[in-house]
């Protein structure tokens, strides 16, 4: 195939990813009478986003007092002072505006008896500068993200947004000033690559949660829009930035919620000890979710995990009566014995720490722009959601802040879209030739590569290798091996083989195309994690322990800096974090405690 | 469409859902239970395979009730399954 047989298709603006970000920019995009294409692997309302239940978070006030700025405070804290102020302010204002937008859009929030979109506490929001916990959360009960894809889809349908569904985007048109003209992109019915020629392309593909052997993320979360990014020469930020669960089930992910605790279950090492005794002898098993992760990964390391690959611990409820494990936990009781084909009635489940949510990305400002390594914006690229890194969650993301990314960073991409394709900022500019070269070159490898590796065993294998070497809890030694070995499994993905050559619904080739995003994003993370030397937020380093001089190990000094990774030689390089917000006063470092 | 599309159609559609736990269930379904299926609860099966999660999950925890026979003998199916 060459490039004059690839069918060009134009549009003012093309979306990648119908999740809450793609579904949000859309509407400012297709209601502000552009030509918009959203492109997804899957229908809308199967995106990742309907897995988030918790809620989205905004300070309406609404069961008792509260501020943005005190919102803005805890974000910044949350994100153990990585996260951009500018950024971070814009979010916490603008929240109040968004979630009563998604009101009007026929989002069923969960109601006060006055009428009042209901709101309840969450893990660190708090009011008056970390004073108290505060209700800031907006929910429609426990199927926030589900109801907000449905009230965000149909809004686009009335709109008249047109959906490519089961379409893979593969990589980036760039031209030689670097301004972005949009993708290319395979549709999987019929096995045809198409370029989706556009002045303006919004990223909006999600995480890439699947790069680690547990996870919770659903499959389709396999990093392509960072993949794509890295691919065109755009530097990914602070990717060694993860957040983890402590208890998902080993083998599956499938999470365990810490409500199991809370009813009296017990973590196991090997030896039968409840270990969380020697971690943390007041809490115990009811620590937070970074101690008692890191405690599971010392047990793990250190010889003392369960099963036959000594890689997970227990967590026992069977001393518990049956009839409170039925009345009070029956849900975990049916995941327990349908994903690690355990009664915990009878038996302790299988569990591990399990990455849950990627705080970096493609770096963006607070307008959606992607911005390169210095600083200034690529034209005619924006990205929003889990794939970009604005950067509101910096080290950690406080939960609810998410479904608050997704509809504020959404909203502005599309805004700094039809601002700048009506300024003339950006507009159709000619496909440069052999703009599709780099893809089909990578397609007709994979087509007649013989003798190659097989992708479920190299993407099995990249999985463990992150695992091990770059989990919850990080070892220098650990993560410089594992820098050698994902090298080595970059040099399997480069070989990949498919049996199956065919053009229409070859999943296989799917398959091994999401496996070239994936190792991309293993690389960035690894690396960055390297050589961050310090513990921050969800990056914690045994070699940067808690001391006077580096309360929690965290090392302003030396590492209050963004980390950017280059796919061209795997290479480093740093920015600040800005530290000066829009309106308001620096929220200067200061240790992080709850 | 020939067999071979038609089930990687169905592969990807299982596998590639909004939550972890319905790729797991269905995409080991699918390779384990879905070829012993008589006709009808193949039939069955896609059409519970086309539905979103949370409108197919409370049917497999037993949280709501199917009304068509043959499709609740396919959740009891899935219901069944043990992830490996």
């Amino acid at each position: 195939m060459s490039n004059s047989s690839i069918s060009v298709r134009k549009f003012d603006a093309v979306i990648v990813g119908a999740g809450g970000s793609g579904l949000r920019a859309a509407i400012q995009l297709s209601e502000g009478g552009l030509k918009t294409a959203v492109l997804s692997k899957v229908f809308p309302t199967r995106s990742h986003t309907v897995a988030a239940q918790g809620g989205v978070s905004a300070s309406l006030g609404n069961s008792e007092e509260d501020h943005w700025h005190w919102h803005m405070y805890d974000t910044v804290k949350g994100s153990d002072w990585l996260g951009d102020q500018d950024a971070i302010e814009y979010m916490c204002r603008k929240a109040p505006e968004v979630v009563v937008e998604l009101e009007h859009f026929g989002m069923p929030f969960d109601r006060t008896d006055e009428g009042k979109i209901y709101q309840r506490p969450f893990g660190g929001h708090m009011s008056n500068f970390g004073e108290k916990p505060v209700r800031r959360a907006c929910a429609a009960a426990d199927r926030t993200g589900h109801a907000m894809l449905h009230a965000l889809y149909q809004r686009n349908v009335r709109a008249n947004t047109q959906f490519f569904v089961e379409w893979m985007a593969l990589d980036l048109i760039r031209d030689e000033s670097g301004q972005v003209l949009g993708v290319i992109a395979l549709e999987m019915e019929t096995g045809e690559v198409v370029a989706f020629h556009a002045k303006a392309t919004i990223f909006a593909t999600g995480g890439a949660g699947r790069i680690y052997y547990s996870s919770t993320n659903a499959f389709i979360n396999t990093g392509d829009g960072l993949g794509m990014a890295a691919r065109a020469g755009i530097a990914l930020e602070d990717m060694e930035f993860w957040q983890f669960h402590p208890t998902g089930v080993a083998g599956a992910g499938v999470l365990i919620t810490e409500g199991v605790r809370g009813e009296g279950g017990i973590l196991r090492n090997s030896d039968n000890e409840r270990f969380m005794e020697r971690y943390a002898p007041n809490a115990k098993d009811l620590a937070s979710r970074d101690v008692v992760s890191r405690a599971m990964v010392t047990e793990i390391n250190e010889g003392r995990g369960c099963g036959p690959n000594k890689d997970f611990v227990l967590l026992d409820i069977t001393h518990l009566d049956p009839a409170t494990i039925m009345k009070r936990l029956p849900g975990i009781r049916e995941i327990s014995i349908q994903f690690a084909g355990i009664d915990p009635i009878q038996a302790p489940i299988p569990v591990v720490p399990t990455c849950h949510y990627q705080m970096g990305g493609i770096p963006t400002n607070f307008k959606g722009q992607v911005v390169a390594a210095d600083g200034v914006p690529v034209k005619g690229f924006y990205a929003a959601g889990e794939v970009a890194c604005a950067s509101v969650h910096g080290a950690n993301r406080l939960g609810t802040n998410s479904l608050l990314d997704l509809l504020v960073f959404g909203k502005s991409s599309g805004d700094s879209v039809i601002e700048d394709v009506a300024s003339g900022e950006v507009m159709h500019q000619d496909l440069p030739a052999g703009f599709a070269d780099r893809t089909l070159a990578r397609l007709n490898r994979l087509n007649t590569q013989t003798g190659g590796s097989n992708v479920n065993e190299t993407r099995l294998e990249l999985q463990r290798t992150m695992q091990k070497h770059c989990g919850v809890f990080r070892f220098k030694d650990m993560l410089v091996e594992g820098v050698a070995k994902i090298v080595e499994i970059e040099k399997e993905v480069a070989r990949t083989e498919i049996k199956d050559k065919s053009q229409v619904w070859n999943t296989a080739r799917v398959e091994a195309l999401e496996l070239d995003n994936l190792i991309e994003v293993a690389k960035a993370t690894l690396v960055s994690a390297e050589a961050r030397k310090e513990s921050r937020g969800a990056h914690v380093r045994d070699d940067a322990p808690d001391t006077p001089e580096n309360p929690n190990g965290r090392d302003d000094a030396n590492w209050h800096k963004h980390t950017l990774w280059q796919r061209e030689g795997s290479s480093l390089s740093y920015k600040p974090v800005t530290m000066t917000p829009l309106t308001v006063e620096s929220i200067a470092l200061k240790t992080r405690s709850y | 469409m020939d067999e071979r599309e038609r089930i990687n159609r169905l592969r990807w559609r299982c596998t590639r859902r909004a939550m972890l736990e319905m790729d797991l269930l269905l995409g080991e379904f699918l390779e384990r239970i879905f070829p012993t299926l008589a006709p009808a609860q193949a039939e069955a099966f896609i059409v519970l395979a086309d539905m979103e999660d949370l409108e197919l999950w409370p049917l497999i925890n037993g949280s709501r009730e199917c009304a068509d026979p043959v499709q609740a003998e396919v959740v009891a199916l899935l219901r069944d399954v043990r992830v490996k």
